[in-house]
């Protein structure tokens, strides 16, 4: 009994794994994201820099390319609002109403994870394009969807709506009602309650969704590449823009486009870093006890 | 402020969670709704709240029909299971909530809300707290928040929904307390939810005792410990004996035997309720007999758990022994319940 007692802990518990373990599963990690991040990032990156900053600077002056930069942060603008307001109403519904289809409106927000993004792109080809009987019309009266601005709007739309709604949905189940009706018990109206008490309860979770979305906004391929037609300088967002240019062998240009879209990503990355780290403070803080 | 609730019925699809339940409260009055869960007082404190409304009966708050005035319209001070209190502020913010959101005509001037909230603050004793986070409160000190908030919009009724229930024993007796004082102090009509039967005794004016969406019994605790009106209330309501007997004729027959018992209940099947320290032990004439199969010791009592009616199909039934009694395991004894009802 008593050598129990003098016996040396050295920190370890019940559901710790012995150290080499424990330094295989960080080697392995380790190896896979050097391989399949770093050494990719690292190549784009290299490729500019090896370049120069001259070939650089060239790639961005030109109008195509500014156009494909213009194009990319307008649909991202447009269309993150967008899914902002559909996300919140999404998660509100799921998460503090009791209704009939209710698992199948959850199922159909996770729809666009599941879809592959051509068929994305397709399904409004599908619906707007020259084939059909909206299409055209819509043409005529000098609304084009497919191969223009609205069509590349929408299929950016259609992939990343799950991504604020997916957000939100587990934290505001967790949260319930209780503070919404504490809220209007002492007088306060549907939109006080949405701004002062609801909004708050999940702001870092809908920040952090809304820069998800921004992220896969920017980088859309497959669906946007169907919808958009590919006209230079028009209907070229930033992703399709570098595979033009590679495709014309004027490889330092689309290396250096794919730099400044990585950037783009990173900077989200960075924020999402921060956000994570001002919210784990405050999870931390023994607010959620 | 009277609330008078006026053949309240209640159904959440196809279950019904309140049946017909009509209730006068008198405006000051403390009244406790105690039942099992499932019982439907959460329901009915939430009808009066305005946070359900009735599928069918009124609910009046004094000769005003408040049934379908939304919760804001009502005016009644609300503290929730949980609190709910606003994380993202701090309690003087969480206590001036429901100042600052009313319409710029109704709300007073900043100056006028501070006051107003430190007096509260004051009140429920958490000055010097006023600039904390919920997150950084005990229960009770969270509890006495959301009370202050509740207040703070001068409400005409106050509704607890189990105030007590996160609370450690401790802290629970002591805010017990509290809030008697409180409410003695302030005189509003309060409504409370309890599951915890001491609670209720100690605290309300008149305790509602409910089971499946029933009013089983209203009354003061003395009615409810004393005068128990139902099988329900006598079992649910303090420790209880049980034994099943026939009723003939006034008398009360236990397994064909005479006990020399009687009762004005109907002739039939029926149930005899009584507290197990309401026994005298009998030497001869009719009586309970059976075996003691165990013996529990308490602090001031001795319980016995016997075997009623001896050998097959006998009863389980526990009564307190008196101390002085010699007593053992596997020895017959004979006893009459002094005080019981028939059910």
């Amino acid at each position: 009994m008593a050598d129990q007692q003098t016996a040396p802990h050295r920190g370890r518990n019940a559901v710790s794994e012995p150290t080499f373990v424990r330094w295989l599963l960080i080697l392995i990690c380790a190896l896979f994201l050097a391989l399949f991040l770093v050494v990719p990032l690292g190549t784009v990156v290299g490729r500019v820099i090896m370049a120069g900053w001259g070939s650089f600077a060239e790639t961005l002056s030109e109008s195509d390319t500014q156009s494909a930069i213009r194009l990319t942060l307008a649909v991202a603008a447009l269309a993150v609002p967008f899914n902002l307001i559909f996300g919140i109403a999404a998660a509100w519904a799921i998460a503090k109403f009791e209704f009939k289809g209710k698992t199948f409106l959850t199922t159909l927000i996770d729809l666009p994870f599941s879809v592959s993004p051509v068929i994305s792109g397709l399904v409004y080809v599908l619906l707007f394009g020259a084939d059909t009987w909206l299409g055209p019309q819509l043409k005529a009266m000098g609304f084009p969807i497919i191969f223009a601005f609205p069509g590349i709007f929408l299929a950016t739309v259609f992939v990343t709506f799950p991504f604020i709604a997916r957000e939100l949905i587990p934290l505001m189940q967790a949260q319930g009602t209780a503070d919404e009706e504490a809220a209007i018990s002492l007088g306060a109206s549907g939109w006080q309650t949405f701004f002062r008490v609801t909004l708050p309860n999940i702001k870092w979770a809908l920040l952090y969704g809304v820069l998800l979305c921004n992220a896969r906004a920017m980088g859309e391929f497959g669906a946007v590449s169907v919808v958009s037609g590919h006209v230079r300088g028009k209907t070229e967002t930033m992703p399709l823009h570098i595979e033009a240019l590679y495709n014309d062998y004027a490889t330092d240009g689309a290396f250096a486009v794919a730099s400044l879209l990585a950037a783009l990503a990173l900077v989200t990355l960075i924020l999402r870093t921060l956000l994570e780290m001002k919210f784990g403070a405050e999870v931390g803080n023994g607010q959620h006890k | 402020m009277d609330i008078r609730i006026d053949k309240i019925r209640k159904e959440f699809g196809d279950f019904p969670a309140l049946h017909d339940v009509s209730l006068n409260i008198r405006s000051g009055e403390l009244i406790a709704l105690l039942g099992p869960s499932g019982s439907g007082k959460t329901t009915l404190l939430r009808l009066v709240a305005g946070l359900e409304y009735p599928s069918q009966g009124r609910i009046l708050f004094g000769e005003e029909d408040a049934s379908w005035k939304s919760v804001q319209e009502r005016n009644v001070g609300f503290v929730f299971q949980h609190y709910a209190l606003f994380k993202h502020m701090t309690v003087f913010d969480n206590v001036a909530f429901g100042l600052r959101v009313r319409g710029s005509k109704d709300r007073p001037p900043k100056a006028e809300i501070r006051r107003r909230v430190e007096e509260l603050i004051d009140m429920v004793q958490l000055s010097g707290m006023e600039n904390r986070y919920p997150g950084q409160l005990s229960g009770g000190q969270r509890q006495r928040v959301a009370l202050a908030r509740a207040m703070a919009i001068e409400p005409r009724v106050l509704l607890l929904d189990e105030p007590f229930g996160a609370l450690d024993a401790k802290v629970r007796k002591d805010l017990r307390k509290w809030l008697r004082e409180f409410h003695d102090r302030t005189g509003h009509t309060t409504l409370f939810v309890t599951h915890d039967q001491e609670e209720a005794l100690e605290l309300a004016d008149r305790v509602v005792v409910m089971s499946q969406g029933k009013i089983e019994q209203v009354g003061s605790a003395d009615d409810i410990y004393d005068r128990p009106q139902s099988d329900f209330v006598f079992s649910f309501v303090g420790d209880s004996a049980k034994l099943p007997v026939t009723a003939t004729n006034g008398e009360v027959l236990f397994k064909g035997a005479q006990t020399g018992l009687r009762t004005s209940a109907a002739n039939g099947e029926k149930h005899i309720f009584f507290r197990p320290r309401d026994i005298v032990l009998q030497e001869d004439g009719p009586a309970f007999e059976g075996r003691i199969l165990s013996m529990r010791r308490l602090a001031g009592a001795r319980i016995a758990e016997i075997d009623a009616g001896l050998g097959e199909g006998a009863e389980r039934v526990e009564i307190e022994l008196p101390l002085g009694v010699p007593a053992e395991q596997g020895n017959v004894i004979r006893f009459l319940p002094h005080r019981y009802a028939i059910f």
